[in-house]
């Protein structure tokens, strides 16, 4: 996907409102946000079950409240390492659009912050170069404190993994 | 409060409308001069065409007034019930079907074409668009000389939510109209105050007085779908020639209805009326036993079943961490609170697994209409025999068992049956039989579709086989194993595709829904007396009966109707087939699996190692594991799309822990493994 295209994703994320509440989290000393919106849950850590033969984003499953659902792990998608749990380590469980379903998944997280409020006027399309992240796995970039917090594409994120296995990176 | 779309509360109580009126016309078809179905089927089409009126569905409305018009002349003995009228009209309720979901869509012609074929089933002037309208439009006014005139008081009230749900109270007081004079009045003294007012509430009842040359079931017939809720009393108020009138019309009141009644709510706003005789209004017997039966049933999305499904499963695993802690703790009353949980999730845990059971009655209802069509096109003269209807069935397997037998049942008719003339040639009688049959046995359910025809012809299965590269020239096979060449992706033993077969699904796609099922096939067929097809089918896509395996350190489930047997791989074995992945048992080789291997664990095997045997259905597999847990009902729970590219496992369950366990696809498993051990053998 093109960097124009993620930024019209962008532009009607936040069509409606000049600002967006959001969820925000760490995952390898980077801040991410999530819509407030799609988190459904925090969890504390829950015993994983691994699927062998599945792509490594998507390595296991979890017991969510009597459903199965999938525990992603974002990092690999980004390209960082993935890295053990620690005593901050949480699940956030989000439900999004996967070819017309609403489907919920686990995401795995260093550190669950805050909800907080960001401004439309803070942010900025991903920069085309300077980056080692995948441009279309980014929705926008949101200036605060000098620190940048990054809105990832959740779509683009799991329809990529999900056509292609293994692509990316 | 209702939260459903009054649209699709209609387009579901339309579904069934129609389906009661297709099932009316077919028996109607063997007994054309039964009165009670031909009532029947009017009521339908008037239950239809009214309800359509008032959710907004003119098309359908304007469309079913002329197939009740025709019915309604059938009923008074005007014109013969004939199998044409009941063919136009089975016609004619497609394309209802077709105006009940798109109401909007613009059919052309098929609507004229269908009015003028019921218009000469029933004589030219009967469907005559002019003679219809008036057989509803208001009698002519000033007709009063009319000796069979009565006059009647009706008093209404519906309930508050009735506007909410779809009732149009105009709309009743157009249709009384239309029966004869009127005069309305509004009872608005239940008005609150402005300020209390919630616009979409009704609070207006009415009090009319008629004067019709209908009869009491006319007045009736105005109140038809909202009776239920309504408060409605009829009285006769006197008549323009009682003396000739009054036996027509009067129906002596049941006084046991009369007991059931609501009491008449006083009329604070109307002091001058005073009920002489208030006759509370009830359907006939038929319908108002058909009416309890529909209450004893709920309709429920799938959905709110599966979630309570969740809620159940997560019960019982919260039941049984208690149980753990119960059996610890010496608290005596701690523990049989405990025991008395446990023996409640587990019934909870039953009932919920049979609310999810229809029976087959409502998918072989389909198969009249079928094979009633089939019949015409084919010439042939075919009589569907149906047993087992009341075995019931988990309802997805239901649904998606509809179109392969759909198939079958083609099949038969097309390819099975012979023509009448064959048939006595061959010392048969004329007319051929289908018969569809449902049982259960065990956790399993068979359906099976047979016919009497000529069976299956083994010639030209083997000429076709060969030709088509299936099988080597003079291959030799078993008989079974030549009658499964036909779900062979492709296949087709007809020689010319019929437009009854050949639409898009074949026998391989029969198959494979089958399988997706986790159920079988069987196929017997005997030259000239006909064949049967046997579906085995689990009796419900929930629950499966597994074996709990350990591999490394996760647990699985395989599903136990593939395991044949368990033997412990011991180690001079284990050593011995590291160079080949077979042990002999009994004498014939089995090739395994080894788990820990294709899983990529990671960790070291198990002293004692066990071999799970596993039939696939044509081969068997040994599946070597770290250990057997044990037997394990298993709630199925699907695998997000995230994980479709997984085939190795069919779905996940929960256990008693709350932990996942993943369910093998022992197919797939197989093949997963064959594709591994070539990568191997190519690496190595």
């Amino acid at each position: 996907m093109s960097a124009t295209a993620a930024a019209e994703r962008f532009d009607n994320h936040w069509s409606y409102a000049e600002e967006v509440e959001v969820l925000t989290f760490d995952l390898n000393g980077e801040t991410f946000a999530l819509e407030a919106v799609i988190v459904q849950e925090i969890l504390d850590l829950l015993p994983e079950t691994a699927v062998p033969g599945s792509q490594p984003f998507v390595a296991s499953v979890i017991n969510f409240r009597g459903k199965v659902i999938p525990l992603a792990d974002l990092r690999l998608a980004f390209g960082m390492e993935a890295e053990e749990a620690t005593i901050d380590s949480r699940f956030i469980v989000i439900e999004i659009d996967l070819q017309g379903e609403p489907t919920l998944v686990g995401l795995r997280t260093d550190k669950v912050n805050e909800v907080t409020t960001l401004a439309k006027n803070a942010s900025e399309a991903p920069p085309s170069v300077g980056m080692r992240w995948r441009a279309d796995y980014i929705n926008c970039l949101v200036k605060r404190g000098g620190e940048f917090i990054i809105l990832p594409n959740l779509q683009a994120i799991f329809s990529s993994r999900h056509d292609a296995a293994g692509a990316g990176n | 409060m209702s939260t459903l779309d009054p649209v699709a509360v209609f387009r579901m109580e339309a579904a069934e409308c129609l389906e009661a009126i297709e099932a009316g016309l077919l028996d109607l078809t063997h007994q054309l001069d039964n009165k009670d179905l031909v009532d029947a089927v009017f009521r339908g089409l008037h239950t239809l065409k009214g309800s359509g009126a008032m959710f907004g569905f003119e098309a359908l409305a304007a469309f079913t007034h002329h197939c009740e018009t025709a019915f309604d002349r059938v009923r008074k003995g005007e014109v013969a019930a004939t199998s044409e009228l009941v063919a136009a009209v089975l016609a004619a309720q497609d394309h209802m079907r077709a105006l009940v979901d798109q109401p909007d869509a613009d059919y052309g012609d098929t609507g004229h074409k269908l009015l003028a074929q019921l218009q000469s089933a029933v004589g030219a002037k009967a469907a005559a668009p002019a003679t219809a309208t008036a057989a509803v439009a208001a009698p002519v006014q000033g007709a009063s000389a009319n000796k069979t005139k009565n006059s009647w008081r009706i008093r209404f009230s519906l309930p508050a939510n009735a506007m909410a749900n779809g009732t149009n109270p105009l709309g009743l007081l157009d249709e009384l109209r239309d029966l004869g004079e009127c005069t309305v009045r509004a009872d608005t003294s239940a008005i609150p105050p402005l300020d209390e007012l919630t616009s979409t509430e009704l609070y207006i009842s009415w009090d009319v007085t008629l004067m019709s040359e209908q009869d009491r079931s006319a007045i009736d017939d105005v109140f038809i779908f909202v009776l239920d809720d309504m408060e409605l009393s009829v009285e006769e108020i006197g008549s323009a020639a009682a003396a000739t009138a009054a036996p027509a019309v009067a129906r002596p009141a049941p006084a046991a209805a009369a007991s059931v009644s609501p009491p008449p709510v006083p009329a604070a706003g109307v002091p001058e009326f005073r009920p002489v005789e208030a006759v509370p209004v009830r359907r006939e017997a038929p319908a108002a036993v058909s009416q309890a039966k529909a209450a004893e049933n709920v309709r429920v999305p799938a959905e709110r079943l599966d979630e309570l499904m969740d809620r159940v499963g997560e019960l019982v695993i919260a039941q049984s961490r208690l149980s753990q802690l119960a059996s610890a703790s010496t608290d005596i009353a701690l523990r049989s609170v405990s025991e008395e949980i446990e023996r409640l999730s587990g019934e909870l845990r039953d009932t919920m697994m049979v609310l999810r059971m229809v029976p087959v009655a409502t998918l072989f209802s389909r198969f009249r209409r079928l094979v009633h069509d089939l019949a015409r096109e084919t010439g042939k003269v075919i009589e569907l025999v149906m047993e087992g209807e009341s075995t019931e069935v988990d309802k997805t397997v239901i649904e998606r068992l509809a179109d392969p037998l759909v198939h079958l049942v083609r099949n038969s008719i097309d390819h099975g049956l012979e023509v009448p003339a064959d048939r006595l040639a061959a010392g048969k009688a004329k007319a051929g039989t289908i018969t569809l049959s449902a049982r259960q046995a065990g956790g399993e359910v068979i359906i099976s579709i047979k016919d009497d025809g000529r069976g299956i012809n083994r010639e030209r299965v083997r000429a076709k086989a060969e030709s088509s590269g299936l099988i080597h020239p003079g291959q030799p096979l078993s008989d079974p194993e030549l009658l499964q060449l036909i779900f062979a992706p492709g296949f087709s033993t007809a020689t010319a595709i019929t437009n009854l077969s050949g639409r898009g699904v074949g026998m391989d796609v029969v198959k494979k829904t089958v399988e997706e099922l986790r159920g079988a096939i069987d196929i017997v067929s005997v030259p000239g007396q006909g064949s049967e097809v046997s579906l085995r089918i689990p009796l419900t896509l929930a629950i499966i009966d597994g074996l709990l395996v350990r591999v490394g350190s996760g647990r699985y489930v395989i599903p136990l109707s593939a395991v044949e047997e368990c033997l412990e791989l011991s180690l001079e074995e284990d050593l011995r087939s590291r160079g080949r992945s077979f042990i002999s048992l009994r004498d014939s080789l089995v090739p395994f699996l080894r788990l820990r291997d294709l899983f990529r664990t990671g960790t070291k095997p198990d002293v004692h190692q066990k071999v799970v045997v596993i039939s696939t259905g044509t081969e068997r597999v040994g599946l070597v594991v770290d250990q057997i847990i044990g037997d394990h009902q298993t709630v199925i729970k699907s695998m997000s799309k995230l994980h479709n590219d997984v085939a190795t496992f069919s779905g996940a369950t929960i256990l008693g822990d709350g932990s996942v366990a993943l369910i093998l696809d022992v197919g797939h498993l197989v093949a997963a493994g064959q594709q591994q051990e070539a990568q191997l053998r190519v690496a190595g």
